[in-house]
């Protein structure tokens, strides 16, 4: 198993399944009159957020809390980072303090790696621009299999901006690794040039997507990130790409809606069927922190020195 | 899968099924009856043990007893000393244990960490009356004060044998074995 999780482009399908099967045996801890294991006593964790985040932080920050591990919050603002401190002082600082993980969100891809280059603490990716978001992948890939029992040949569509979306990125890598058959919906604009060679069918019409798909995995709309005029209006994006009750009752069948959060009610998604029967996104909030404890657990107890391998037992 | 080079065998089919009701009878002379036991088994082979033990316990009784099982992972005391964290198993006590006897189940008690992790989960579940253990086989050497209260065989074995107790529920046929452990790949 690898040291680090930098994304799930880079973990073998027998890792994934472990991480998910683990996943499952902590949602069983959740459950507990005491939801709390002594596990990662004595473990530091540095959730270094150098980007906004409320559920992921809260998420990990919840699972090492339930693994007993000690945690340290670093946001990027009103930090040394406003006083200039590069990156790999910041993190050489941290690290001098002993600690043993290290959880980094980045608005730049590839900053989780970077890490790894100069420190020896284990890196957890929990999202690097438009890289990746592991933990997001996955959990979501649990909670179609707590619903639907496997996610080998089932049919996923990612709806929504896929060019600033790393949770799309993970989500392919990592439902093609296990068998599933993965579709992208959404403008033209919004859907990457490299698609094509991720082996996804495409569609730029979502009532063909939804007659295709048994699930759907609706992205928010980047705002932030909508400036150079990728759309017309927000109001066009809701009526052509928007899913609505509407759109799936002309559909015979169930279809399972995700949504990784925050949703931008009305405009990505309608308003109720966030609410409705359909959906699994609180499901997907709950199933997250039982996978981060999994997560946790197995990148903590991996070990690289000679004595440990020499005591496997 | 790991190896096993097989020395003697310690306790054939028809004594195994013996042994099961002796344990039985004495933990429903000490508890007097099975009105307020939860057996809970430790994996991997606590816990089909258990099963066998409460079919005894209902042929002499009558009653359903509740069984757990029991998954210590998170709770050992090696995590960090293995070259990979251990993948955990089931772990579902479908009762309430507080204020009752819970029978705790395995199949060896060596070393005695397993059990002491065991206390600890089971102290986090709630706050039984009493706990009790059962083994089938206790093979010495032990690194914590831990003793069973219920041992179907009490076995002096030297560091480089191990005992393997194969049950019909899980293996196709009863026994216990006296073995040396080679290779290890697990």
């Amino acid at each position: 198993m690898n040291e680090h999780l930098l994304g799930l482009e880079y973990c073998s399908k027998e890792e994934i399944e472990s991480m998910l099967k683990a996943g499952f045996s902590f949602k069983e801890v959740l459950s507990r009159p005491i939801p709390k294991v002594p596990t990662l006593r004595g473990k530091t964790v540095v959730n270094l957020f150098f980007e906004n985040s409320t559920r992921t932080r809260i998420s990990f920050e919840l699972a090492q809390k339930r693994l007993s591990a000690d945690t340290v919050n670093f946001s990027a603002s009103g930090s040394s980072v406003s006083k200039g401190e590069s990156l790999r002082d910041t993190i050489r600082n941290i690290e001098a303090m002993k600690i043993d993980m290290v959880v980094v969100r980045h608005q730049s891809p590839g900053v989780p790696y970077f890490l790894t280059q100069c420190t020896d603490s284990i890196i957890i990716n929990a999202g690097d621009g438009l890289h990746e978001h592991p933990t997001q992948g996955l959990l979501d890939i649990m909670t179609l299999q707590e619903k639907l029992g496997t996610v080998k040949d089932l049919k996923v569509v990612i709806v929504g901006d896929i060019l600033h979306s790393r949770v799309a990125r993970s989500n392919i890598y990592g439902l093609q690794k296990l068998g599933a058959k993965v579709a992208l919906c959404g403008p033209p604009t919004l859907i990457p040039v490299q698609a094509e060679q991720w082996g996804v069918e495409i569609f730029y019409n979502i009532e063909d997507a939804i007659r295709w798909g048994e699930v759907l995995n609706v992205l928010r709309l980047q705002l932030e990130r909508q400036h150079s005029g990728l759309f017309p209006t927000r109001r066009e994006y809701a009526h052509r790409f928007g899913v609505t009750l509407e759109k799936l009752r002309q559909v015979d069948k169930e279809i399972t809606i995700m949504h990784p959060g925050p949703i931008n009610r009305g405009l990505e998604l309608e308003h109720d069927l966030a609410d409705s029967e359909f959906s699994v996104i609180l499901d997907q909030v709950t199933n997250g922190v039982a996978l981060r404890m999994a997560v946790l657990y197995l990148k903590s107890g991996v070990s690289t020195t000679e004595q440990a391998i020499s005591q496997k037992k | 899968m790991k190896k096993e080079k097989y020395l003697a065998a310690i306790i054939d089919s028809k004594g195994v099924q013996r042994t099961l009701k002796r344990l039985a009878s004495e933990i429903l002379e000490e508890s007097d009856g099975a009105d307020n036991l939860v057996f809970i088994g430790l994996h991997t082979r606590g816990f089909p043990l258990a099963k066998r033990i409460i079919d005894c316990v209902k042929e002499e009784e009558h009653v359903d007893v509740p069984l757990g099982s029991l998954d210590v992972t998170l709770y050992r005391d090696d995590f960090g000393r293995r070259a990979e964290s251990l993948q955990m198993q089931v772990t579902d006590v479908p009762v309430d244990i507080d204020g009752k006897t819970v029978i705790l189940v395995d199949d060896v008690l060596y070393t005695g960490r397993t059990i002491r992790a065991a206390l600890d989960a089971l102290i986090d579940m709630g706050r039984p009356a009493k706990i009790r253990l059962v083994v089938m086989i206790d093979r010495g050497h032990r690194e914590l004060p831990i003793k069973a209260d219920f041992i179907g065989k009490y076995l002096p074995t030297s560091l480089g044998e191990e005992v393997s107790v194969k049950l019909k529920n899980i293996d196709g046929e009863d026994g216990v074995f006296l073995v040396t452990a080679t290779e290890e790949g697990e």
